[in-house]
């Protein structure tokens, strides 16, 4: 009986922080869904894909590269680097797990590892038990999944010039999660800007004109991640999502920026 | 490539990278090439997202471009994800609004 109490404590807990990024998703997600819908997907194919992925940028390319009839090779290549960062923050979060978990178990934590979870989860003050991870788990999967539904239900009812003027808002969204990082960071800026320089060239350019979104996208990114890396190897914002011990205040700001944000105006990443 | 194949190959280039890790790894990344080069990648991917294709975002390149400008704004000052949203987003409807009057 007391075990019993001392789990289900965990799991309302859990609840509790998962719920200022579950509200914070359903907004992102609206603005998913009706890009998705935008792009010839239909709300149940939109949400299906919301539930098994609960990423933001990925999706978004991944549903670009379908609509416009890419390849297979294009669509995992694309998906994949966009989510090269999670393998990061798994690593990092293996390290917190408790040791009896089982296989199954594993794998629905590592399908949770979304940018604001692992945030939630890595800070000091989090002690991870499965009931817990589950708790943290369920409002923001329930947020991004129901805000796709919806965001995608809307692109269908809508108005077609409002749905077009809508189409901007994932794109917002993504340059008030690029910008300020850029204003504080040399390094990121110089990213951000290589990278947009790469992909609007990569477009002008007659040669590389044809070159698909995804590769684009692709050939882009490993220029500009690629450049900083070899010029700013040792950037000190690096550690903060591997070494818990070294950054217990970078990871608890992380924690609390997540959830403060998210309830509020929704200024963190998109999962 | 049909659509339950694209959303199966979604599902598994998304949730692969998260799992295996848990599953396989049992010691921190310590190389700080690879981490510094993981941590650039999200804003090098949302960059090259962003530009030029968001001029098509729209339909019409002068009400993207309005909604462009008024977003960059808007995160310059460091407005939140939703503000920047829904100020670009607005910023397309009015001028697309505007673009109907002449």
């Amino acid at each position: 009986m007391k075990t019993k109490s001392v789990s289900s404590s965990a799991f309302n807990q859990g609840l509790g922080l998962g719920l200022p990024i579950g509200l914070g998703y359903f907004a992102v997600a609206l603005a998913f869904g009706l890009s998705a819908v935008g792009a010839g997907f239909t709300p149940l194919v939109a949400t299906l894909i919301s539930l098994t992925n609960l990423s933001g940028a990925g999706q978004f390319a991944g549903v670009q590269v379908v609509g416009a009839g890419g390849s297979w090779i294009e669509l995992i290549s694309t998906v994949l680097i966009i989510n090269l960062r999670y393998i990061l923050m798994s690593l990092a979060l293996q390290q917190k797990l408790p040791a009896r978990l089982s296989l199954w178990q594993r794998i629905v934590i590592g399908y949770g590892v979304t940018d604001e979870i692992f945030a939630v989860a890595i800070a000091p003050s989090s002690v991870i038990s499965w009931r817990w991870f589950l708790g943290l788990l369920t409002l923001p999967v329930l947020g991004w999944t129901g805000g796709t539904t919806v965001g995608a239900v809307l692109g269908e009812i809508l108005p077609a010039n409002i749905v077009a003027a809508l189409g901007i808002a994932l794109y917002c969204m993504f340059i008030a999660i690029v910008i300020p990082p850029a204003l504080d960071s040399r390094p990121v800026l110089n990213t951000v800007l290589i990278a947009t320089a790469a992909s609007c060239l990569l477009k002008a350019l007659p040669v590389t004109s044809s070159l698909p979104f995804g590769w684009r996208v692709i050939v882009a990114t490993l220029l500009a991640a690629g450049y900083a890396t070899w010029r700013w190897p040792n950037t000190p914002e690096v550690s903060t999502a591997e070494d818990a011990e070294n950054a217990e205040n970078a990871a608890d700001d992380a924690a609390a920026d997540a959830a403060a944000a998210a309830a509020t105006t929704g200024k963190e990443q998109s999962p | 490539m049909t659509m339950p194949v694209a959303v199966l190959l979604m599902f598994l280039v998304t949730v692969l990278p998260r799992v295996l890790p848990l599953l396989l790894v049992r010691r921190p990344l310590r190389s700080p090439r690879i981490r510094a080069f993981l941590y650039y990648v999200p804003f090098a991917v949302l960059s090259a997202m962003i530009l030029p294709d968001i001029f098509d975002s729209t339909g019409s390149t002068v009400t993207a471009a309005a909604g462009f400008a008024v977003a960059l704004l808007l995160s310059l000052r460091r407005r939140s994800l939703v503000v920047v949203a829904i100020g670009g987003a607005t910023a397309v409807i009015i001028t697309d609004l505007l673009l109907g009057l002449f």
